[in-house]
């Protein structure tokens, strides 16, 4: 694995930098040059805010290599508020207590690493959106 | 445009081939189908294989399975479409001879998946999805899919139990299959208490990994009679694409590429599903063949799974499918697998499918999917009047 292979995908790992289409106003995530939804070019950078709700999701037991150690986890499709579906892992949860259309927000979080002296690689994973305090 | 015919069929036993490489898998496959055509040379050869860069350090397939078949020197590369690989591989040689351009072409497709550990096979098969969107999150392929399977239950209300049929009939059907890496019955029970990989999907309802290879050969069916007096008719042919992604889909539970090529296939053919005697259809997960048995025209959304708990998918039912056992009991080495359901398919049609023939087959659907429908291949296949 190159360094420049994560590097280059911070702003998406780090800020869910997206992009909306200027000629639609679909709203992209991942970003890509051209809007799938009107075929036009779409360069503008929007910067999704994080939270959403899940659209479905699997614990695994047996994962791919790399992921061994975080057995077992879950997966997750989480439609965003503003309207994109993407992939991550649910953290800071039982999954027992996963459920379809359960809020949740954006974290930072280690994704895997390359080996025991290899490249760390951090970027979002979803958590259940924490309670407010009781209010005194 | 020339009418294409299938003039020769071969296939290895699916398994673990410790014995065995690649270049001998692919090799006993296309001079079996070689064969079968009375053959000695072709003018091109296609070779259907996912992963043999990632788990075999071998890439260049065409070259090396070319001579290695005694055929050093004729066209040959390798065609790559993930699990789709195969019948890409029989598209691709289909368009050659349709085309006029080449006359008898092979398509082979070959896998050969025990040669890394599990977890290693696991991360490879992963490639078939969105690398920098999906795998970095440590989802496996398996999980993919459950996450389809998951929604799918959660929309329609249908039951995990529902979905059993798919993998009995499936083994119930490989095991008159000696090709078949699981030539044996399961049960219910056997269903029920199989271990979870990716919830909600379990052991039993997702396709094993093993090694394997097929082979077809195809010509101009106005000479196909001069090779093989019982030639199959390539009736329809379509690859359609779609996003790599689940998640760049507006309606993740429809494969859209998958109604796509079958729509494109039936039109070719004049047909529709009313006409297909049986389905070989992409069983890499049970979720798969209820979704496929949707986009094809053969239930209403949300109820292909009933098709398979009422009995609608055996032999002698309204639409048969994995009459020799499907990716779940044939096996599923992911390069390979569109062959072998083309060759299944012809054995059917010529009447030559044993204990598992359907009755007065004349018309067969076979669809390969790869990732999870991201490039879906229909090929729809006649038996000569």
């Amino acid at each position: 694995m190159q360094i420049a292979q994560y590097w280059r995908l911070q702003p998406q790992r780090y800020r869910l930098t997206g992009e909306v289409c200027r000629s639609c106003g679909a709203k992209l995530f991942p970003p890509r040059d051209v809007c799938p939804e009107c075929s036009k070019p779409a360069y503008e950078t929007l910067e999704f805010k994080g939270n959403g709700e899940v659209y479905s999701y699997s614990t695994l037991s047996q994962g791919p290599a790399g992921y061994r150690e975080y057995e077992p986890y879950t997966v997750a499709l989480v439609k965003l508020e503003e309207g994109p579906l993407l992939t991550a892992q649910l953290t800071d949860v039982d999954p027992e207590d996963v459920r379809i259309g359960m809020p949740v927000e954006m974290v930072t979080r280690k994704l895997t690493e390359d080996g025991e002296n290899g490249l760390i690689v951090y970027g979002y994973k979803f958590r259940p959106v924490l309670k407010p305090a009781a209010s005194a | 445009m020339r009418d294409v015919s299938i003039i020769g069929i071969g296939q290895i036993e699916v398994g673990e081939h410790w014995g065995k490489s690649l270049r001998h898998l692919a090799g006993e496959a296309v001079l079996a189908a070689m064969r079968d055509a009375s053959l000695e040379k072709a003018d091109a050869l296609y070779v259907g294989n996912m992963l043999s860069g990632e788990l075999n350090g071998q890439g260049h397939l065409g070259a090396l399975i070319a001579d290695f078949v005694g055929l050093r020197g004729i066209e040959a590369v390798k065609i790559e479409a993930a699990c789709g690989s195969g019948a890409a591989a029989v598209r691709m040689a289909y368009l050659a001879v349709a085309s006029g351009l080449l006359d008898v072409v092979i398509a082979a497709g070959v896998e050969k998946m025990t040669d890394q550990a599990t977890d290693v096979t696991t991360a490879a098969l992963a490639t078939a999805a969105d690398a920098e969107y999906e795998v970095v999150h440590g989802t496996s392929f398996v999980s993919l899919n459950a996450l389809l399977m998951q929604r799918y239950m959660y929309e329609y209300g249908v039951k995990h139990e529902d979905f059993a049929g798919f993998p009995i009939t499936a083994h119930k059907n490989a095991a008159n299959n000696p090709y078949a890496m699981f030539q044996k019955a399961i049960s219910l029970e056997t269903f029920k208490r199989a271990k979870i990989i990716a919830s909600p999907i379990n052991l039993m309802e997702s396709s094993p990994i093993g090694d394997g290879a097929a082979a077809v050969i195809l010509a101009p069916s106005d000479v196909a009679r001069a090779f093989q007096p019982a030639a199959v008719r390539i009736a329809g042919s379509a690859i359609v694409t779609d996003s790599l992604a689940i998640h760049d889909r507006h309606d993740p539970l429809f494969l859209e590429a998958a109604a796509q090529s079958a729509r494109k296939a039936y039109h070719q053919a004049d047909v529709g599903p009313e006409d297909i005697d049986f389905f070989e259809l992409h069983d890499a997960f049970s979720i798969t063949a209820a979704l496929s048995l949707e986009a094809a025209g053969f239930a209403e959304r949300g109820n292909g799974a009933y098709l398979a708990r009422d009995g609608e998918i055996a032999l002698d039912g309204r639409i048969p499918i994995c009459t020799m056992g499907g990716l779940k009991a044939r096996g599923h080495p992911v390069g390979a697998t569109g062959v072998y359901q083309i060759v299944e398919s012809v054995l059917q049609l010529r009447g030559q499918a044993g204990k598992n023939q359907v009755k007065n087959a004349r018309i067969g659907l076979a669809q390969n999917i790869g990732g999870s429908g991201a490039t879906v291949i229909t090929h729809i296949l006649t038996a000569e009047e």
